[in-house]
């Protein structure tokens, strides 16, 4: 399916050179084949990102052995739709001793930085819009930025409980993004690349895959403490569950205490589309990519970008199944985790496989 | 130290929030108890204290003698009750009201009646827009008992053989 849509697109794109090439001349053209990719990256991430939300509440209903929504529409699928026409049209309350400018620059910012991240993303075996050689680094870059949003969002609300809570969320994106780096760090080093695609495609060569054993080949396993470090600190990094200080609203203040309407609803909007980068990120990164999980014919027959999704679907439910089954941690006892497990963690493991590539026994060769 | 060790290790294979995790998964494909309200409802007893009704004898006459236990009763204060002599010479109702937005729906109003004319119906599902909506008068109170007398009997009955 995401073969053909890219068929298609590419198809498209070159019918459009031929017609509007030469009227607007190659960098107009450029322009224009760029917005619109980016379009059909955007467009079909935010209705993910709509529907994520259901899923949400579908999921974290049927373990608390409930049903979820099922009133608006049929099993409940408009409801995200409702969700935004309602979002839309709630009154955005600003602060009278707000920044005004920076107060609605906070939401966007988180956004635009939780959207851009995806530009080096690939799909698929050649259906990524930007091929970068530093593909990894810039992720890491952008992703990075995301606290911004949130600093700025706190120091724009002109309330202390708000800027406080932007402080400790500040502090925990920053905490995890070391151990965050350095588990990348690991990955980086067996596949000697930083194109997210060289990394999908290093998985895919190995002495399993030889044998047609393919998921035995993948990152996950060798490097399997690095890929739990990886993953709950891409948990802690997206403020979801346990580790979702900034919405434990009954025990603490977050840093969007005083946005509303729709201000607020771009910063959900930025945290759902960061964990479904965070579900691709480490499906690239671990789990193969797009690659089926045995070489037979059979599985291969289906195309790749679907055993991505289907990779991310699972990862993004473990997100929803965490926030079902874990309490929220304490500030301190996320701190705790952040520098004194991880951090440590990580760079033990680092010396580990680094020592371990130099010896005979490397399997990465 | 092998208690050390044993611990060491389950901390870092995270058995206890795989545990967890199992729990929550489990009940993932349990069956859900969620009634889907107006198209399923939950069993009703019938003994259930819903709105109230005034109940007449089969041959037409209203049962209510106006003997005002149910006024004296009434924790809520929520009844009120004016009787004059009928021209028949029985003792007679001119007003009987009850304030739903007063009532607490004790039963204690059908628990003290002689002649089992105030009673609660099993009736959940009515409204008002206004205040005074909820303010029931003698007619009102009649025309609930005439419309639900096969049920309100039958109810009684079942639960005869317990008093």
């Amino acid at each position: 399916m995401m073969e053909l849509y890219a068929s298609i697109v590419a198809i498209g794109l070159g019918m459009a050179q031929g017609l509007l090439g030469p009227a607007l001349g190659t960098a107009a053209f450029t322009l224009v084949k760029t917005s619109v990719l980016i379009m059909l990256i955007v467009a079909p991430l935010l209705g993910a990102v709509a529907y994520l939300t259901l899923l949400e509440r579908k999921v974290i209903g049927y373990m608390q052995a409930r049903i979820g929504p099922n009133r608006v529409g049929p099993l409940g699928l408009l409801q995200p739709i409702a969700d935004g026409i309602k979002l839309v049209f709630k009154e955005i309350i600003i602060p009278s001793g707000a920044d005004k400018i920076l107060f609605v620059l906070a939401p966007v910012i988180t956004l635009t930085v939780a959207m851009a991240a995806w530009a080096v993303v690939p799909f698929g075996p050649k259906v990524v819009l930007a091929d970068v050689n530093a593909g990894l680094l810039y992720i890491l870059a952008i992703t990075s930025m995301g606290v911004y949003g949130i600093i700025v969002a706190g120091w724009a609300s002109n309330s202390k409980y708000a800027f406080l809570g932007a402080m400790r969320a500040a502090a925990q994106i920053v905490s995890y993004e070391i151990a965050m780096g350095f588990a990348l760090v690991c990955v980086l080093m067996v596949s000697q690349s930083l194109n997210l695609s060289d990394i999908v495609n290093g998985q895919a060569r190995g002495q399993f895959a030889d044998m047609g054993l393919n998921f035995l080949s993948w990152n996950w396993l060798p490097l399997a403490p690095m890929l739990l470090v990886y993953f709950i600190s891409g948990v802690a990094e997206t403020q979801r569950a346990p580790f979702d200080m900034a919405e434990g609203e009954s025990e603490i203040v977050g840093f969007h205490v005083e946005f509303s309407g729709m201000l607020f609803g771009v910063f959900s909007m930025g945290e759902y589309a960061n964990m479904i980068l965070v579900a691709f990120l480490t499906a690239i990164m671990f789990f193969g990519g797009w690659a089926a999980p045995l070489d037979t014919p059979i599985l291969n027959f289906i195309p790749g970008p679907l055993w991505l999704l289907g990779k991310v679907l699972c990862i993004l439910t473990l997100f929803l199944w965490f926030r079902a089954t874990f309490p929220r941690y304490r500030y301190d006892q996320i701190m705790r985790l952040g520098w004194k497990v991880f951090i440590p963690l990580t760079i033990v493991w680092l010396v580990l496989i680094a020592a371990w590539m130099q010896t005979p026994f490397s399997i990465w060769k | 130290m092998a208690e050390k060790i044993r611990e060491f290790f389950k901390t870092f294979l995270l058995l206890e929030l795989l545990k967890g995790m199992a729990v929550t998964g489990r009940h993932m494909f349990a069956r859900k108890i969620t009634v889907r309200y107006p198209e399923e409802h939950t069993p009703q007893s019938h003994r259930f204290r819903g709105l109230h009704a005034l109940r007449r004898y089969p041959n037409g006459e209203e049962r209510c003698i106006a003997c005002k236990l149910c006024e004296a009763v009434c924790p809520a204060l929520a009844i009120t009750i004016e009787s004059e002599e009928r021209a028949d010479g029985t003792r007679r109702t001119t007003r009987y009201d009850i304030d739903l937005n007063k009532c607490i729906f004790c039963g204690f109003c059908e628990e003290s009646c002689p002649v089992d004319s105030i009673v609660e119906t099993r009736i959940l599902e009515y409204h008002g827009e206004k205040r005074s909506d909820l303010h029931y008068t003698k007619e009102m109170l009649l025309a609930v008992g005439d419309r639900y007398e096969a049920e309100i009997a039958r109810d009684r009955a079942s639960d005869a053989a317990y008093r």
